[in-house]
């Protein structure tokens, strides 16, 4: 018995973005890394094109990763106080992309200055070949003003500055616009102010191709399926025509999976859960592929056997893709 | 919502006097403010404006293709008029209509389908227009199992099942929706569902009032068309919002905005 063909013809396809400009086009990058394109709903490579690869990119702080847990300071050692030699561990970890979260600028964390925020952007520019996410403390007002500092010293990299909110977006999109970056589109777990946030960033003159969507990110746990709905209406509004949700989507995934007691917590805390050196690493990569399936463009992690582990399931995914379609 | 709009009409004076003074301008303005206001495809009537369709149709089809490259729906009953322009119509085009018996769907459809274009099919008759649903959902059936038989898909097949006025024919406005409804069940993919909205409220007092009541009841029925006025902003305006609470368009603050963005994103 035949089964029944279900694929769907589709009226558009996710937008691409690329983050990173070589020395050709402008920036100092060895590669640049393209994401998006998929022609189907997510991994259907018999519907659609599947568009690029999903990218991974590893987080890297400018300051106060004392806090992190145990297991995950492990994995970096001395690195976590110099983010240009844990940027450079980050590409040794595979990262297809370094995002460096300036958590040193929040006023509880150091409240470091515009200039040394730009200074640690340039340096770890100049220190790595891989293409650059640059994101905020998450202080509307701090962020304002190191953001665009950040924007002008990256001049030419086509880096991928995070984010614009609903509430918060004319500066870092007037910052883009001049120095030629892409930008984060953030929404809190809310399809309806995803889209919101698109069209105010176009109203200010801000290319929607230029765009990734945030739609924020929860836990395996917490709440992961919720962000997979949200990406699988997202899709399905894009594929559809939608041109305010056809944009690469972006998942949190390390920062949010390891503010889980069960990926921190060890087993005195909480027996039976297994020893919290192969839990926290798993909690991580559960959380990002169930959002692979959903159709996550760029993920941020933390962990490298995570990272490890999400490759070789892009790598099936992929593979398995194809034969499929064969 | 398939928006064609309905203004390039010789009917109206603006478009009758362009047309004998062969004003490229004035025909320009209306293409573009219609496609402006959401409009997805335009519909080109030459009306009483002029006893030579075939030329004007063409120059109107020549002066709108110069700012938009949207769908034109070739609005003339005749098969000599149609025969002779829709091949010269480049870009898409919507053939605009032929009436439901045997002989007209067996030269209109292949014609479509030679041609690439999309079909308007009217429940209409050698006996005239259906008083009841009934003989309405027949038609439309003839129609649709036509276009299956010939080759044009079911998504380029317009059904339009026949509006009039609701002074004239109290009836008729609720035999149409009790057709539609029925309609859309009719092929997998269903064909659109068309109305000439603006005749439900031809020689009424509250036009505007009407056409805009008449579009939601219509919408929720099945109709997934319309030839309208899109320069009608609370018009306009009903038909987006209709479409967000039905679920084809996700919401947001801007959702107004957002959809005549999309609007022009398909220009």
């Amino acid at each position: 018995m035949k089964a029944q063909d279900t694929a769907q013809k589709w009226a558009s396809a996710v937008s691409t973005v690329t983050i990173g400009a070589t020395k050709d086009e402008g920036g100092t990058r060895g590669r640049t890394v393209t994401v998006g394109g998929a022609g189907g709903l997510p991994w259907l490579a018999y519907e659609g094109d599947l568009g690029q690869r999903p990218a991974i990119a590893i987080e890297v702080w400018d300051a106060g990763a004392e806090s992190w847990p145990e297991e995950l300071k492990k994995q970096y050692g001395e690195v976590l106080s110099d983010p240009v030699a844990w940027a450079k561990k980050a590409e040794e970890f595979g990262a297809d992309l370094v995002c460096l979260r300036l958590m040193g600028t929040h006023p509880d964390m150091g409240d470091r200055s515009a200039d040394e925020a730009a200074g640690v952007v340039k340096a770890v520019l100049a220190g790595t070949q891989a293409p650059l996410i640059v994101w905020g403390c998450g202080v509307e007002e701090k962020d304002n003003e190191v953001l665009p500092k950040c924007s002008e010293v990256a001049r030419g990299e086509n880096c991928l500055m995070g984010t614009i909110t609903e509430k918060n977006y004319r500066t870092l999109v007037a910052a883009c616009l001049a120095d030629g970056h892409t930008l984060v589109a953030e929404s809190p777990l809310d399809i309806n102010i995803a889209k919101q946030v698109n069209i105010l960033a176009h109203d200010a003159g801000y290319p929607l191709e230029k765009l990734v969507i945030f739609p924020q990110t929860a836990s395996l746990g917490y709440g992961s399926e919720y962000v997979h709905s949200i990406l699988e209406r997202g899709r399905l509004a894009g594929l559809g025509g939608d041109p305010l949700l056809r944009q690469p989507v972006l998942c949190d995934v390390g920062a949010e999976a390891w503010r889980a007691k069960e990926a921190q917590a060890s087993e005195e805390v909480l027996p039976g859960f297994g020893p919290a050196e192969a839990r926290g690493p798993l909690w991580e990569t559960l959380t990002a592929t169930n959002l692979l399936q959903a159709g996550t463009d760029i993920f941020v992690m933390r962990h490298p056997k995570a990272v490890g582990l999400l490759r070789e399931s892009i790598d099936r995914l992929t593979s398995a893709a194809a034969a499929g379609k064969a | 919502m398939y928006v064609i709009g309905e203004r390039i009409n010789g009917m109206f004076r603006d478009v009758r006097k362009a047309i004998r003074k062969q004003d490229k301008a004035i025909i320009q303005d209306l293409a573009r403010r219609q496609m402006e206001a959401g409009a997805w495809a335009l519909d080109l009537n030459v009306g009483p404006a002029s006893a030579e369709e075939v030329k004007v149709l063409l120059w109107l089809v020549e002066t709108v293709r110069e700012v938009t490259s949207a769908p034109l729906a070739i609005d003339n009953p005749k098969w000599k008029v149609q025969s002779e322009v829709v091949p010269k119509v480049p870009g898409e085009k919507i053939i605009n209509s032929c009436k439901a018996d045997e002989d007209a769907l067996d030269q209109f459809v292949p014609l479509a389908v030679e041609n690439e274009a999309y079909l308007v099919g009217l429940t209409i008759d050698q006996a005239g227009v259906p008083a009841a649903a009934e003989k309405r959902v027949e038609l439309g059936a003839t129609i649709a199992a036509k276009a299956m038989e010939k080759g044009l898909p079911t998504d380029r097949l317009f059904i339009d099942p026949i509006i009039l006025p609701v002074n004239v024919s109290p009836a008729t406005p609720g035999s149409v929706l009790a057709a539609m409804q029925q309609l859309t069940i009719l092929a997998d993919p269903p064909p659109h569902l068309l109305l000439g909205l603006s005749n439900v409220s031809q020689g009424c007092n509250e036009r505007e009032l009407i056409n805009r009541t008449y579009l939601v009841m219509a919408m929720a029925a099945g109709m997934d068309s319309a030839i309208m006025d899109p320069l009608d902003t609370a018009l306009m305006n009903t038909a987006i919002t209709t479409e967000m609470l039905q679920q084809k368009a996700i919401y947001c603050d801007s959702f107004l905005d957002a959809y005549r963005m999309r609007a022009k994103a398909a220009t």
